[in-house]
Order: structure tokens, then C-alpha cells, then sequence
């Protein structure tokens, strides 16, 4: 299975892409957030993959076994923080968008940009 | 078995990341990317990650969906225009292909995925597989790293959940007049899922249930999968699915604004006096071995108590930026 070795990586990579695309290539700024996520997500794949040990299983001694293979508890850690620090910042965004909807009307990156321009 | 699974999963993964960007209908897409969130959980627990795919659901499935359409019914569900100008297409295709070539030719670097000889496995993750039944004395190691070892990066990430809930509440926060409603419209939006018998039937018997569950996976957080950041997601998820049914109002009743801004700044500040009071009682900052006679007993009760502060405020901030978006909506 050496082809395979290297999968999550390559989903990775073009999770990462495919989120990077929308921030990009997309105008609505809700679309963009949904794009970011996508790009959250990938990193989170990444990390959670490399924790990973063959054979192994979740970090917790079940009835006090330490003998087993155990995967790697520090990217776990890093990721569980990461996914509720990343909801609370993708909810300010969204805020921030809800506001620049209110002000010009529009949640487009071009009409606002015309906008700011015309005035 | 689970390797065939795991790709099938993988596969699916990309194939509805495509589907979210190519989707005209921005509500599809919200729906679709709380599908994604819950294939990610499954990955992550296939890949040994517990911990993390509870949090991944709840969060991802649950919380973020429900942000996603608040601010939905905010600023409109259709993509005026799919993308920018065809030459700011081509560039930012052009740019997704050079860093996924880069990325791709980098990972065939990388060490295979499940190889126990890898760098990453070799430097502190050891050490903390073999000192936390004896410094800890706590089965669920993802619990013990995240609540002692690394006691202050979790601190600093509880900060920033708190920055960001009051964030979204100054900014939402702000009066407008751009936008009033009639009466029956209001009337309307604030009835929400009231008449509808059988969501609500349904809904008011899982609430107690979602919030036991919220309850088991605080305080058992040290013996199995769960803690404080999971927990607060599914209590924050209860009591948004109460709001939904019977009303954001009803809603606030149940926890007035007073109280979870109580609950989101009284969280991060247990968990800063849990340290103080390690320092107090002359030890180091958040070395809870110093709060009872036996070391272990006193990192249970700075564990317990820091969790604590975790869920309070995780809870507090998820609800609060609820209600910031669905009372926006109904003015």
C-alpha cells in the first residue's frame, strides 16, 4: 500500500487548494468565510494525519493499560483548541460581513469596491 | 478494511469541498459544508483521534452550520456573480495549481502516514505518553497535555475565544435604523419553529438529553474522550436548538444577557485564578500539584476546575454570538 502512504497528504493539498480557490477566485464575502473554512479544515486533516501510528489507538488507558501502541496526543491537542478557536473567529468575519451588508447593501466584493470608489 | 474506508471518506471529503464551491446557492452550500465537517469527524476518528472528532461534530456540524445560516438570513442566499473577472479566474487557478504541485511534491517528503518512527513521534509526545498516569493520574492523555502540560497555550486560546465573543458583540452590538420591521413581520421571524408540531416535539425531547450528554462529557473529559472545549459546544448547541424552536426570546429568558456575560468573561477568569492561586500557594503558574496535599489529587482538582472555566465560557461565547446574529434578525 505505498501509494497510499501518502494520501491524506495529497487530500490535503487539494482541500487546501479548492479553499484557497474560493477566497481567491470568489466575490461574495459569505462564500470567501465558507472558502476559509475549507482551508481550516485541510489544516486540521494535515495535522490530525501526521499524528496517526500504525496499529495504534486514541491516547486514553483504558483500565489502567499502558502497553498498547498509543497515537501521538499533541497534534490532537493543538487541532481541539484550534476547531473551537476557529468557530469563534469565523463568527466574527461573519459579523463583520452582516455589518458591510447593512452599510452598503451588498455582501459583493466589486459593488463595494465600486462603491468606496464612487464616493 | 478501515484504510478502504479511510480513503472512501477522503474521496468524499474533496468531492463535496467541490461541490460547496461550485454552488450558486449560498444556503446548499452552508448545508453541504456542515456534511464536510462531519465526514472531517469521521476521518479524524479513524485516524485515532477522538477527542478531536467530538469537537469537529459539535463545532463543525453543529454550531457552525447554525452561524452560517444566521448570518444567511442577514445578507441574502444567492452568489450575485459566481466568480471575479475570467483573468482574476485563470490567475487564482493558476495560483490553487502551483501551491497544490508544491504541496504534492512536498508531502512525497513526508514520512508515511501511520509510521511510528517519525520525527514528530520522537520528541515530546513520548514523554508525555509515559509521565501522565504518574504526574496526572489521569487515563485520557489528550486531556492531560491539553489541561496541564500545555495548561498556558489553553489559556491563551480561552482568550481568544473570549476576544472574539466580545468582538461579535460590539460589532452586532451596535444599534442601526437602516432596517425596521413591521410588527407582523417581526411577529413572524420571532415565532420561528413554535407552530411546527412535530420539530418541536421532537426537538423539546432531545434538548434535556443533548445537555446531559454536554454535562457527561465535562466531567468525564478525564477518563474518556471529551473536556471543556466539546462540552461547551454541545451545551452552546442545546440550548441554540431550544432557542430555535421555541423562540430567540424565549430563548433569552431561559439565559439572560447579564448571565452569559457572566459566563463568558467568569470562565476565562477561573481559569486565570486557578493559576494565581497555584502561584499563591507557592508553586508555578497553573502547577495545580500545589492545590492539595498529593500532588495528583491537586492536578484533579486544577484539571476539574480549569475544564470548568473552558466549557463556561466556550458556552457562553457560542451562545451570545447566536443571539448577536438571530436578534439582529428580528429587528
Amino acid at each position: 500500500m505505498a501509494i497510499l502512504a501518502y494520501f491524506n497528504y495529497w487530500v490535503f493539498a487539494v482541500l487546501l487548494v479548492i479553499g484557497l480557490y474560493a477566497v481567491i477566485a470568489k466575490t461574495n464575502l459569505v462564500k470567501q468565510l465558507i472558502g476559509l473554512s475549507i482551508f481550516q479544515g485541510a489544516v486540521f486533516l494535515l495535522y490530525i494525519s501526521m499524528n496517526k501510528v500504525e496499529g495504534g489507538t486514541a491516547p486514553i488507558f483504558l483500565n489502567g493499560n499502558t502497553e498498547r501502541i498509543f497515537s501521538n496526543p499533541l497534534p490532537q491537542v493543538l487541532i481541539l483548541t484550534a476547531i473551537v478557536v476557529g468557530i469563534a473567529t469565523t463568527a466574527l468575519g461573519l459579523a463583520v460581513v452582516v455589518r458591510i451588508r447593512e452599510e452598503y447593501g451588498s455582501v459583493e466584493e466589486d459593488d463595494i469596491k465600486a462603491q468606496d470608489v464612487g464616493s | 478494511m478501515t484504510l478502504i474506508f479511510g480513503v472512501f471518506l477522503l474521496i468524499l471529503l474533496v468531492i463535496v469541498a467541490l461541490a460547496i464551491v461550485r454552488s450558486e446557492d449560498l444556503f446548499a452550500a452552508v448545508m453541504l459544508s456542515g456534511i464536510f465537517s462531519l465526514l472531517m469527524a469521521v476521518n479524524f476518528f479513524l485516524l485515532d483521534a477522538a477527542d478531536v472528532a467530538l469537537t469537529e461534530a459539535a463545532v463543525g456540524a453543529g454550531v457552525a452550520t447554525v452561524l452560517f445560516l444566521g448570518a444567511l438570513a442577514l445578507t441574502g442566499k444567492e452568489e450575485a456573480r459566481h466568480t471575479v473577472s475570467p483573468g482574476g479566474r485563470w490567475l487564482a487557478l493558476g495560483v490553487s495549481f502551483a501551491t497544490a504541485s508544491l504541496l504534492f511534491y512536498a508531502s512525497l517528503e513526508n514520512p508515511h502516514i501511520g509510521d511510528g518512527s517519525a520525527p514528530v513521534h520522537q520528541h515530546v509526545a513520548p514523554w508525555y505518553l509515559a509521565n501522565t498516569l504518574p504526574l496526572i493520574d489521569i487515563p485520557n492523555v489528550v486531556t492531560a497535555v491539553l489541561g496541564s502540560f500545555r495548561g498556558f497555550d489553553t489559556l491563551g486560546e480561552v482568550f481568544v475565544v473570549f476576544t472574539a465573543g466580545i468582538g461579535v458583540m460590539s460589532i452586532l452590538g451596535v444599534r442601526h435604523s437602516l432596517v425596521e420591521l413591521s410588527g407582523a413581520e417581526l411577529d413572524a421571524r420571532q415565532r420561528s419553529l413554535r407552530h411546527h408540531l412535530i420539530p418541536r416535539i421532537v426537538g423539546r425531547g432531545m434538548v434535556p438529553l443533548i445537555m446531559l450528554f454536554a454535562l457527561y462529557v465535562q466531567f468525564h473529559g478525564e477518563y474518556s474522550p471529551g473536556g471543556g472545549f466539546q462540552a461547551g459546544a454541545i451545551a452552546a448547541a442545546a440550548i441554540i436548538l431550544y432557542s430555535l424552536l421555541e423562540g430567540d426570546d424565549r430563548g433569552r429568558e431561559l439565559l439572560p444577557e447579564w448571565l452569559l456575560r457572566l459566563m463568558v468573561a467568569g470562565g476565562a477568569l477561573l481559569y486565570g485564578g486557578v493559576g494565581l492561586a497555584c502561584v499563591l500557594l507557592g508553586g508555578n503558574f497553573l502547577d495545580y500539584s500545589v492545590l492539595a496535599t498529593v500532588p495528583s489529587a491537586g492536578q484533579h482538582l486544577g484539571l476539574l476546575l480549569i475544564e470548568l472555566g473552558v466549557g463556561i465560557t466556550v458556552t457562553g461565547v457560542l451562545i451570545s454570538v447566536f443571539h448577536a446574529f438571530a436578534r439582529r434578525a428580528s429587528r
